[in-house]
């Protein structure tokens, strides 16, 4: 560790995407020493792909209230969510939407000057009745706005980015607190330590773990492969939203915003298929269940096109000027990767790896919490997690469209306070680092270096994904899913040997892949191992074999231990912070 | 398919200059952009080093020299390439391997120009309210991706681009004159008014010919000089 150089901040936060701008500007205004690493430029964080809207009963367009959105996610969550949490997020929704427009960021308007808001699926009003207009949207690139927003408002508060710094391990001392994290400099190659009272992670998703996602290439789940290797486990990842509408063959995202503004899915039949499925929201069901009505559509021999294996997202009724005014990048997208232009043709889209609903578990404060003896919900003191690398857990089985961006905002902010208050008054000093702090990471370089023998990273993660594609998708059964369990454990091992031909220091984007695989391995284990575990149906693990869901058994959070490779449980949490608890019921739209 | 490319290799661990490398490449029925094809590529030869993140045209990371023109790697359709495809880093900014530059001079302009809604009134405690037609007027400026396209095909960045705060820069300059909730209009002339900031800009356009977002710095750039003129008089 002698020749590991080392910088010392009061907070540290990895990932520059909603979450860790919002928590950053909040411990940048406070006056915190704060660095935020990155492992790309802030504004190419994945958040900046989101495209149809942020929820918040502002009421704008329609009556609204935040106990409706509050039931909404509840239900979407398929009762698996935590409930003080979800009041949480939507009690506090609609401030901090106010906040984000008062940062400036470009919302679309309505004819009283306030912000525009749009129909999504599973958003109703009075408790399940009808669509309601929610979501916050600014055109189809609520992303894109917000996050130019949040790093705009950085420059302003002058908040210190580490750009082209990978994270590589979480550091905990003895007492199994966070003291900091190790990171490589990508343009010199050098590992550091960096020092810490407090460390978040915003690290954001990992869909790279499917072979067809909507994710970025940097999605590779780095937070819970760090938190998985330092004995942090990780929660619910079973749980793996797949968007209905990706397009066919790219797998880039259409948002659910074109469902919103009025498009319809249909078959090769040309018939509307979802109002045999949900006579009430029909194409705005929740994603999870709209994504099974599809893929019952293909397996059944509807699939439009010559494979039949896709379904149609017709939008050309809306009328150019609604597209090009509401929806102009899904044309483009639409012309770029589909081949087709949507105010004429309709768009072959399929359900594609989304969202990833588990995570590193954590309160809605955003601290880090595993079990310690009796209590499964102990502190891990320094350590905090926010948005879609966290399970709060406000998205459970299943979350609503609009719902993730709300979560970067809310728990970015609700963690950096948390944050500022620990620093402040808890841990006012720095605790030692350990002797062995760099070990790991410079063991795993150090493997990387000297390793011959070994497979190409390209065809290691092409066998993670494929593995994860083929077994853990929209349906599942014991079978297939025991099969990925073996073949995903096979894979692991060659992850171990992974080599690259690029051995210089600067720019090593093959180094850099490695050890992303290394992260993918974590969560690819972790999913499976969970998926394989839980035998009920709820929300997006939907099990062929046991299709119902199951209460009495199984509403409880899965924690997966990545060192003994096993799987604990804790429950969910059923009271709410003031209002009534929500019991189960059907789940019918 | 098999194609044949012609890119722009230097490693300062190793190389003593930069030289251009010659690729066949056998492309696969589904690789349709050119990130497709250099992902391939690399699957081959991980030594190459580029940038990409989101391969839809959003995030801004895989801006290159790509026949001679920037332009996005994943919205760039690889059959329609000229062969042998020259792939160069963006000119003009330092190169730090490869296809990655260093691009600390161009984000240090855009952060120069105040990249944030300045207004010091209470804000209500609802929404600062806007006309859907007052927000029209940032369409067109909000969605740059700072790909930095524009400004390393602009030859007034080029020879100045410690001065001339060029086509990104100023495209964001008015994003924030032409929101009306933003009160430092004044302050944000004043920041400009320099022989170089502004008035580089001699209306080439290249940043229009090459934006991947259709969007149109030039027209920004004109209306704040309409501005500057407007305020002398």
């Amino acid at each position: 560790m002698a020749n590991v150089a080392k910088r010392q901040f009061d907070a540290v936060i990895v990932g520059a995407g909603g979450a860790g701008m919002r928590a950053a500007l909040q411990l940048s205004e406070a006056g915190i020493k704060t660095a935020v690493l990155s492992k790309v430029f802030p504004t190419r964080s994945h958040t900046v792909a989101a495209q149809g809207g942020i929820s918040a009963s502002l009421g704008n367009v329609q009556e609204d209230h935040w106990q409706w959105h509050m039931y909404d996610t509840v239900k979407g969550s398929d009762w698996l969510g935590d409930q003080d949490a979800i009041e949480f997020m939507c009690k506090t929704a609609p401030e901090a939407i106010i906040e984000l427009e008062h940062f400036g960021m470009p919302f679309d308007r309505v004819e009283s000057g306030r912000i525009y808001q749009r129909p999504f699926g599973g958003h109703t009003s009075n408790f399940g009745e009808k669509p309601v207009q929610r979501a916050c949207a600014a055109a189809d690139r609520t992303g894109h706005a917000l996050l130019h927003t949040l790093y705009q408002r950085n420059v302003r508060a002058n908040t210190q980015f580490f750009v082209e710094w990978m994270a590589l391990d979480l550091i905990r001392d003895a007492d199994g607190d966070v003291v900091g994290v190790t990171a490589l400099e990508m343009e010199t190659g050098e590992v550091y330590i960096f020092h810490a009272k407090a460390v978040l992670f915003a690290t954001g998703g990992s869909g790279r773990i499917y072979a067809a996602s909507t994710n970025a290439f940097i999605n590779t789940g780095d937070g819970l492969g760090m938190s998985a290797r330092a004995g942090i486990p990780l929660e619910d990842m079973e749980f793996w939203q797949f968007h209905p509408t990706g397009v066919h063959g790219a797998g880039v995202l259409i948002t659910e915003g074109v469902r919103g503004e009025g498009g319809i899915l249909l078959n090769a039949n040309g018939e509307r298929f979802m109002e045999r499925y949900a006579p009430n929201l029909k194409d705005l069901a929740p994603r999870d269940f709209v994504s099974r009505c599809m893929a019952l559509e293909v397996l059944e021999g509807r699939g439009a096109g010559k494979n039949k294996d896709h379904v149609l997202l017709k939008l050309d009724h809306l009328g150019p000027d609604v597209i090009n005014h509401r929806l102009p990048s899904i044309r483009e997208i639409a012309i770029k990767f589909a081949g087709v232009d949507p105010t004429k043709d309709p768009i072959p889209v399929i359900p594609t790896c989304h969202y990833q609903m588990g995570g590193i578990p954590t309160n809605y404060h955003g601290e880090v919490t595993i079990p310690k003896g009796d209590d499964l919900e102990a502190r891990v003191n320094g350590f905090y997690a926010a948005g879609e690398c966290a399970c709060a857990s406000v998205h459970g089985a299943n979350r609503l469209g609009t719902n993730s961006l709300l979560d970067l905002v809310v728990f970015g902010k609700s963690s950096g306070d948390a944050m500022v208050n620990f620093i402040r008054k808890e841990q006012t000093s720095f605790k030692p680092l350990p002797a062995d702090a760099a070990d790991r990471s410079l063991s795993r370089i150090a493997r990387l270096d000297a390793q011959t023998g070994g497979e190409e990273v390209a065809v290691v993660r092409a066998a993670i994904q494929t593995v994860i594609q083929s077994r853990a998708g929209v349906f599942r059964n014991s079978e297939n899913m025991a099969k990925g369990v073996s073949e995903i454990k096979e894979v692991a091992e060659r992850v171990k040997r992974t080599q690259t031909k690029d051995k210089s220091k600067v720019w090593n984007t093959a180094r850099v892949e490695a050890l992303e695989t290394d992260n993918l391995i974590e969560v690819a284990v972790a999913t499976m191992l969970s998926a394989e575990n839980r035998k009920e149906s709820r929300g997006a693990h939907s099990h062929d074999d046991f299709t119902d869901r199951d209460d009495k058994v199984w509403m409880r959070h899965t924690l997966f231990h990545s060192a003994e490779r096993n799987i604990t449980y804790k429950p969910v949490h059923q009271k709410p912070l003031t209002v009534d608890y929500i019991p189960p019921k059907e789940r019918t739209f | 398919m098999k194609m044949h490319f012609k890119i722009y290799r230097y490693d300062p661990d190793r190389d003593e200059k930069p030289y251009m490398k010659d690729y066949d490449v056998e492309l696969e029925p589904s690789d349709k952009k050119l990130l497709d094809a250099l992902v391939r590529l690399k699957a081959v030869d991980d030594t190459l080093s580029f940038r990409r993140s989101c391969r839809e045209g959003v995030c801004g990371s895989d801006a290159m020299n790509i026949n001679g023109k920037n332009g996005l790697a994943c919205v760039t359709d690889v059959a329609d390439l000229k062969q042998p495809v020259e792939i160069r880093p963006l000119p003009g900014l330092p190169v730090i391997r490869d296809l990655v530059v260093d691009m600390t001079q161009f984000f240090k302009q855009y952060n120069s120009i105040k990249p944030y809604v300045i207004n010091d009134t209470v804000p209500p405690e609802h929404e600062r309210l806007q006309s859907p037609k007052d927000r029209e007027e940032l369409d067109g400026l909000y969605e740059c991706i700072l790909c930095a396209c524009c400004s390393t095909s602009c030859p007034s960045f080029w020879w100045n681009p410690d001065k001339f705060v060029g086509p990104a820069g100023l495209l964001a300059a008015y994003r924030f004159i032409a929101d009306t909730r933003d009160t430092a209009i004044n302050e944000r002339l004043d920041n400009l008014e320099d022989p170089y900031r502004l008035f580089r800009c001699h209306s080439i356009m290249n940043c229009v010919d090459v934006c991947p977002k259709h969007l149109n710095p030039t027209k920004a750039i004109g209306k704040i000089k309409d501005l500057m003129v407007k305020r002398i008089a």
